[in-house]
């Protein structure tokens, strides 16, 4: 059979309720070959694997358009079990495995091999009796074809994190007449050395004609194992390139790709004196356990009066770095604050030193959303700071009188629309919302402000009125801002320095003009120097 | 990567490692001990005690592993599997069946109520998972006024039942259910030489279809061993046939209980027979598994043998008598905890058990496989519930039912399991820890307080302070809260980051 590509998705489009998420992409893999797909956050490299998988999200919200060819033959994959019938296998980003069951139950998770019994012949095949040699055969030559060197009846739980991924990759090689595997950010939890052991693992698998989609932001691993990419920006295709014919920064600046769009008209007048040696902020060697956004030893200094931008693809621990100082995830490592240690394992210690937090999770921990405006602006400070409080002795007294003119100053200063200040937290739009989280944080009179993804899930005229806020603050107040965000574009319109984060480490510390393959490259987590920009 | 990330412990981190995985054990150990000691009591009652409570007690206990594996945590809702046992009794005496067959009739009506029962229970559970602890305990006392509004009311004065013995006053049953003379022993009482014709005859017919089945699956059969089987089975049947005319073994075997110095006499020259015979046989190398496996057993026979000539131990085993059948029935729901645990069901509940979101992704029908376990569990302790009463003999009526969950679950978490595992061993070791407690603590306590009327209270508060401790003890296991250090923090990142995972404690 001559056929040049194992799968072939053309012009496949995917609207989520009227947002066009995939615009016209195509796909072509050849038989036995890694081939990356490689994209930002948000790019619709997952939508399109659930299309490819028959993912149930992708039908209950009005399927696709395109058409897909697998392996010569046009198909609809409409469901998982479809896929999984055409042979294509997925290893999960986040592990199917059971950590009390050996490796064989593991692998055979579903699929046992059984033989009948008189009491099955009665009451139904679930009684038949597991045939646990032959499942163990099979789980041995899936292993040894990975070349994993583990006992079949070893117990998963307490394996190092690299096992258990290749136990999920044996399990798909295991189903039989696989000819696609999906790999989801397969290194992303791995040591390097087990990184370096997986990529070999797929050459294995390339070469006995299975092909591989390799997703990955890892720039050096795609040039170091695959044969051709896809690359998608903003749900558009925009490259498919052999990897021999690129290198790496070309790859980083198609990722990325330079938007025009300005978002903040007005920084205002510009006269702080932003000085090298006077630092607000200093993080020695921070470790924080956030899951899905750890942070690995991160050493930063944030100067007085400027804005610092974290940036970063999801996952990769930029959010953990605020959630650690705040306290709210356990962390380890040094914090110094103005010339006070923070102890970061006392939840509020921050708060009273004077750094103010707005969470990325808006609607989970930033705000209280069954209370009132009002409640929402004074709560911190009234907790931490005893603000809005009239003492009598040893027992203190709400203040309501102050608490709503407060209140009312808010609104009016940050422009938000509501009813008035007993207006429910939760009945406001995102971008409201968003702004008295804001005004709560100013409202504490912070030393520092570190807002977390300030404009997710808040449509773009808010996002602009957002981030003239801070910049306004930042101006005019002299208030020094951490600003993590997920959007690059966002953080070089109003930031003085980027830094980058990848795989819970800095990568890079850039100015707002820095290339987008300077940007690129250390968002795959390329570390290039890390070079302070003024 | 090619080494297994085990390393070797020292013995002494083994020995820790022992004490700190066996704590929970060890500690009702140490409780027992102390008890005794402080009793004072007469060792020959407190054997004497254990063993007639184990026969009791040990079929509930055993069913609830079960629903432990298949992720329903402890299952406080064996209560209404009780439930339906003490149903179908009435009736049955009602009907004036007794002995073994009216046993049988029983289970044959206690099934599918149990069975009906554990389906609505599996339901329920499907609607509340993640509590389904709580909410077996609250569906008992629920289930346990239905059945009080059903015994004392509804039964006669809704349901026409004529039965001037049973009845109090035309409507509602007696306070006291008197099984004597009716139900009373019925399994009991099957001496020895019965219950292995009954398990020899089993046997014969069970090797006959088994091997019959292969053939038609067309695998093959090893007719040098069926014979083998077949012709061992019709021996022993016969023997044990032909026991009954012999006066001394039909003294010693054939009357309604066994004595355990006889049961330590047979079983050792059993161990010792089978251990030689084998040896003969199979011949294995020495210093092999099998080799040390068949000299430990022939130890354990020496031993047991001997132990029998020690007059103190002779005198204790004296004072205890073991029921042949129902020790029998023992050994079949152990034995079919671990079958089906080897069925593709048990594999889909031990999956479900870990991991729901797992297993729907590989394609399980979660709800069904735990309906199916709750059903499982609640069909044995209804069966449980009927050893438990005819060993009783007599029983309250109203409120007999009331403690089976607390009791039995109390019991197997002394034995070492937990609300995520639960064995067959750990069953059986908890049920005898348990019920050591539970007859000398009383006597410890009357001891030390000079007042006898304090038992029930002990009992009660011993039982619930039992799960507490045995929980709490769990909870230490697993590790709860964690704080890294900086230098915890890599072991803490090599976590993945798998829900499933980490739902698991480990």
């Amino acid at each position: 059979m001559d056929k040049e590509y194992v799968l072939n998705m053309e012009d496949i489009s995917k609207e989520y309720f009227g947002n066009k998420v995939l615009k016209g992409v195509q796909l072509k893999v050849r038989p036995g070959e890694i081939h990356a797909l490689m994209g930002e956050n948000g790019a619709g490299k997952s939508t399109l694997m659930n299309i490819l998988f028959g993912m149930p999200v992708i039908h209950n919200t009005g399927g696709y358009g395109g058409s897909i060819e697998f392996d010569g033959e046009k198909v609809t994959i409409d469901s998982p079990n479809k896929a999984m019938q055409l042979g294509i296998g997925m290893v999960h980003q986040e592990f199917m495995l059971i950590p009390g069951f050996t490796v064989t139950e593991n692998v055979k998770l579903g699929r046992e091999i059984t033989t009948p019994t008189v009491a099955s012949s009665l009451l139904g095949k679930s009684l038949e009796r597991l045939d646990k040699p032959a499942m163990a055969d099979d789980t041995r030559k899936a292993l040894d074809t990975i070349g994993l060197n583990i006992e079949d009846y070893a117990m998963v739980a307490g394996m190092p994190v690299g096992y258990m991924q290749f136990i999920e990759i044996a399990r798909e090689i295991d189903k039989t007449g696989i000819k696609l595997l999906i790999f989801d950010e397969p290194t992303a939890v791995l040591t390097e050395s087990e990184a370096d052991r997986l990529l070999d693992t797929m050459r294995v698998i390339a070469s006995k004609g299975i092909a591989i989609i390799f997703i990955t932001h890892r720039i050096n691993e795609v040039i170091a194992v695959t044969n051709s990419m896809t690359i998608l920006r903003d749900g558009t295709f925009v490259s498919r390139l052999e990897t021999k014919d690129t290198t790496a920064a070309k790859i980083a600046e198609l990722m990325i790709g330079r938007k025009v769009e300005k978002l903040v008209d007005n920084m205002g007048q510009d006269n702080r004196g932003i000085r090298d040696d006077d630092v607000l902020l200093t993080l020695k060697n921070f470790y924080v356990d956030m899951p899905g956004e750890r942070v690995r030893g991160v050493d930063l200094n944030l100067r007085r009066g400027e804005i610092l931008g974290i940036g970063g693809l999801a996952g990769q621990g930029k959010v953990g770095i605020p959630n650690g100082i705040l306290g709210l995830y356990p962390s380890s490592g040094e914090v110094e604050f103005d010339g006070q240690k923070i102890d970061p394992s006392k939840l509020g210690d921050a708060l009273k030193k004077g750094i103010a937090f707005v969470s990325e999770d808006r609607r989970g921990v930033g705000l209280l959303l069954g209370k009132s405006i009002q409640q929402n602006i004074i709560f911190t400070a009234m907790q931490i700071q005893g603000k809005f409080l009239r003492k009598f002795g040893p027992i203190t007294q709400f203040n309501g009188k102050a608490a709503k003119q407060h209140a009312l100053e808010m609104i009016k200063a940050l422009d938000i629309r509501c009813t008035g200040p007993e207006q429910y937290a939760g009945r406001l739009s995102g971008g409201n919302q968003q702004k008295v989280c804001l005004a709560r944080a100013i409202t504490m009179e912070p030393k520092l402000l570190i807002v977390s993804e300030p404009t997710r899930g808040i449509d773009i005229g808010a996002k602009k009125l957002v981030l003239e806020l801070l910049a306004k603050m930042n101006r005019e107040q002299g208030m020094t801002i951490i600003m993590v965000s997920s959007e690059l574009n966002e953080l070089r319109s109003l930031c003085d320095r980027i830094a980058i984060v990848s795989d819970g480490k800095l990568t890079g510390i850039f100015g707002p003009d820095a290339s987008d393959a300077d940007y690129g490259l250390a968002m795959s987590g390329v570390v290039e120097g890390g070079k302070d920009h003024d | 990567m090619s080494n297994t990330p085990l390393n070797k412990k020292s013995s002494l981190d083994g020995l820790k490692r022992f004490v700190f995985d066996n704590k929970v054990i060890l500690l009702f150990v140490l409780l027992s001990i102390v008890c005794i000691l402080i009793a004072d009591t007469n060792a020959s009652y407190v054997a004497s005690e254990v063993f007639t409570r184990f026969g009791r007690n040990t079929c509930l206990v055993l069913a609830l592993i079960i629903p432990c594996l298949a992720g329903l945590g402890m299952n406080f809702g064996i209560v209404v599997g009780a439930i339906a046992a003490q149903l179908s009794i009435f009736w049955v005496v009602h009907w004036g069946f007794t002995g073994m067959g009216g046993l049988l009739l029983c289970v044959l009506i206690s099934t599918p109520l149990a069975v009906l029962f554990g389906w609505l229970l599996g339901k329920l559970f499907n609607k509340t998972k993640g509590s389904e602890m709580i909410t077996g305990l609250v569906l008992g006392f629920f289930a346990d006024g239905l059945y009080r509004l059903f015994v004392l009311y509804i039964i006669g004065g809704v349901i026409p039942f004529d039965d001037p013995n049973l009845l109090e006053r035309g409507f509602g049953l007696r306070n006291a259910f008197d099984l004597t003379g009716n139900l009373k022993y019925s399994l009991d009482d099957i001496s020895f030489l019965t219950t292995v014709s009954v398990l020899s005859v089993v046997s014969i017919f069970s090797t006959l279809v088994l091997s019959s089945f292969d053939k038609k699956m067309g695998r093959e059969v090893n007719a040098k061993q069926v014979t083998g089987k077949v012709v061992a089975s019709v021996v022993v049947l016969v023997v044990s046939i032909v026991a009954r005319f012999v006066p001394i073994l039909n003294d010693m075997l054939g009357s309604n209980r066994l004595l355990m110095s006889d049961a330590v006499m047979l079983g050792g020259i059993g161990l010792l027979v089978y251990a030689a015979v084998m040896l003969a046989w199979k011949r294995p190398e020495k210093g092999s598994g099998a080799f040390r496996k068949l000299a430990g057993f022939a130890v354990l026979a020496l031993v047991l043998l001997v132990s029998n000539f020690i007059p103190d131990v002779n005198k204790l085993y004296r004072s205890v008598r073991l029921p042949a059948m129902t020790y029998a029935v023992i050994c079949f729901f152990v034995f079919f905890n671990n079958w089906i645990l080897s069925t593709r069901l048990g594999q889909n509940m031990r999956t479900v058990g870990q991991s729901r979101s797992v297993a729907t992704s590989a394609g399980l029908d979660v709800d069904k496989t735990r309906i199916i376990a709750t059903c499982i569990s609640t069909v044995m302790a209804a069966w449980g519930q009927l050893i438990f009463l005819q060993n009783l003999g007599t029983f309250n009526t109203v409120q007999q039912q009331s403690n089976v969950g607390l009791y039995a679950v109390a019991a197997i978490l002394v034995g070492g399991a937990n609300v995520q595992k639960a064995s067959n061993k750990q069953a059986i070791i908890g049920v005898f820890l348990f019920h050591t407690l539970f007859v000398v603590a009383p006597l410890a306590a009357t001891k030390l307080v000079g007042d006898s009327a304090i038992s029930e209270y002990i009992r009660m508060f011993f039982s619930y302070g039992v799960i507490a401790v045995s929980l709490a003890m769990h909870a230490w296991k697993s590790g709860g809260g964690r704080k890294p250090g900086a230098e915890g923090m890599s072991a803490v990142m090599m976590q993945p980051t798998n829900p499933a995972a980490n739902s698991r404690p480990k």
